[in-house]
């Protein structure tokens, strides 16, 4: 079995690596479909520099090390591409989050995005803050980012539990947009019910290369649709063999 | 610089992920001290991202005055009480782990109250807002499930074909959520593989 999911990860990197080629990307180009959400956010960006305010990324509370918080590492690549496509307005994005790695690397993504635009007079530390160390304190912590008057929009990336219901219903009370994708079911299920636009399933993991981020975004998107293919492939032969009682 | 932070966070990460795959004990005397440095790093992250929270956010509002500066001043004495009597008292104390379970219990309980009322509110302006077919099958299941979890059609249970029909609806949700779930587990890799190959860099400010 541990072969079997050695060989799923050399696969997935070597497919990566193949579709990140320049020579397969112009043969075979991506074709996106749409996603009415990350639309809007593209909107977001540009209305948010129009107006001189600013986005607000919220990346929950779990922990880094948490095998299961790949989504905190989505939502610190959208940040940076945020941090890159903000960079002509003079209000950088800010960020929280409710664990201490997660705040380091966040100010290291907003350092790193005010660098490559050269807004490095624009950079403050203490827009990327750590909220609360528990879920809730988190939360309460990050209302009150969320009720700050110069913040237009909210993207809400991670995983966070029932405390998702505190940060979308403020956000959909005092923002013009929000963006809410998380990998927990239970906070899936509360943004759907919370706010107008929600991120179901793996299109949380499209973010990046939808925002036109780099190549290889676009590579690991299709590693992961034909993944998906494979898996559902796999599911309905598994269980037309168990049907036939092969297996 | 940002050379040596990726090469080292690549090592760390392929030693790692083959320390999971390969039972070799050459691979595990490496990876157990890495794991190790990692939780030890995070609990290091925690105490200064604390420490920012503290002098880096509420010292600072109180000191300018800014907006909520009654609750940062709670939260700054609070905090120097707590850190004070856990000093002398050490956290494993049962005298301070009362006080403090007294004081978060009661906070995050009413809050969770707060957040019952929230969400049962949320979900009926959701009909408003969500006008579609998706809006519509929620707030559908969400009454279909209330009805059959509240316990009211207990008595049902003798009634084979009824009791098989609510049997088939409870595997409906766990069917759904493997399917989401599945789709997250393939991002994740995706995702981690884009780290370890050093495509993603968010330790490189």
């Amino acid at each position: 079995m541990e072969f079997i999911g050695f060989l799923v990860v050399l696969l997935a990197t070597a497919g990566t690596i193949f579709f990140a080629s320049k020579k397969i990307r112009t043969k075979y180009p991506p074709v996106f479909r749409k996603i009415p959400a990350i639309g809007k956010l593209r909107r977001a960006i540009g209305l948010s520099v129009e107006d001189g305010t600013r986005m607000h990324v919220s990346l929950g509370s779990a922990s880094l090390t948490d095998p299961a918080n790949a989504s905190a590492f989505v939502g610190l690549t959208s940040l940076h591409r945020l941090g890159q496509l903000s960079s002509t307005s003079d209000q950088p994005p800010v960020c929280s989050s409710g664990n201490g790695g997660l705040t380091l690397l966040s100010k290291e993504v907003l350092k790193a995005a005010s660098v490559e635009t050269n807004t490095r007079e624009l950079y403050d530390p203490d827009h990327g803050q750590l909220t609360g160390i528990t879920p809730f304190s988190y939360a309460i912590g990050a209302m009150d980012v969320l009720r700050e008057p110069g913040v237009s929009a909210n993207i809400l990336i991670g995983n966070f539990g029932t405390e998702a219901g505190f940060l979308s219903t403020t956000s959909e009370a005092n923002t013009d947009f929000t963006l809410a994708a998380s990998d927990s079911i239970t906070a899936q299920s509360i943004f759907l019910a919370t706010t107008r636009d929600v991120l179901i399933g793996e299109e949380l993991f499209a973010i990046p290369a939808y925002l036109a981020y780099n190549p290889i975004h676009l590579a690991s998107l299709r590693v992961e649709d034909i993944l998906r293919w494979l898996v559902g492939i796999a599911l309905i032969a598994g269980a037309i063999l168990k049907l036939l009682g092969i297996i | 610089m940002k050379i040596i932070n990726t090469i080292v966070a690549i090592v760390a990460g392929v030693i790692v992920l083959l320390g999971y795959f390969m039972p070799s004990p050459m691979i595990q005397s490496l990876r157990t001290p890495l794991l190790d440095w990692a939780v030890i790093l995070s609990g290091i992250a925690g105490l200064i991202a604390i420490i920012n929270l503290i002098f880096g956010i509420h010292w600072k509002r109180v000191k300018d005055n800014g907006g909520s500066k009654g609750f940062s001043i709670v939260l700054l004495v609070a905090f120097i009480l707590t850190l004070i009597v856990g000093i002398f008292l050490g956290p494993s104390n049962s005298g301070f782990q009362k006080l403090v379970t007294a004081v978060q219990v009661p906070i995050e309980s009413s809050l969770m109250a707060v957040l019952a009322i929230t969400l049962a509110f949320s979900s009926i302006k959701m009909l408003q807002r969500q006008r579609n077919w998706m809006g519509f099958i929620f707030f559908l299941s969400v009454v279909v499930f209330l009805i059959i979890n509240s316990g009211v059609l207990a008595f049902t249970a003798d009634i084979p074909v009824i009791s098989n029909l609510l049997s088939g609806f409870h595997q409906v949700p766990v069917a759904g959520a493997r399917g989401i779930l599945l789709g997250i587990a393939l991002g994740s890799l995706a995702t981690g593989i884009r780290v370890l190959i050093g495509s993603d860099r968010p330790y490189n400010g």
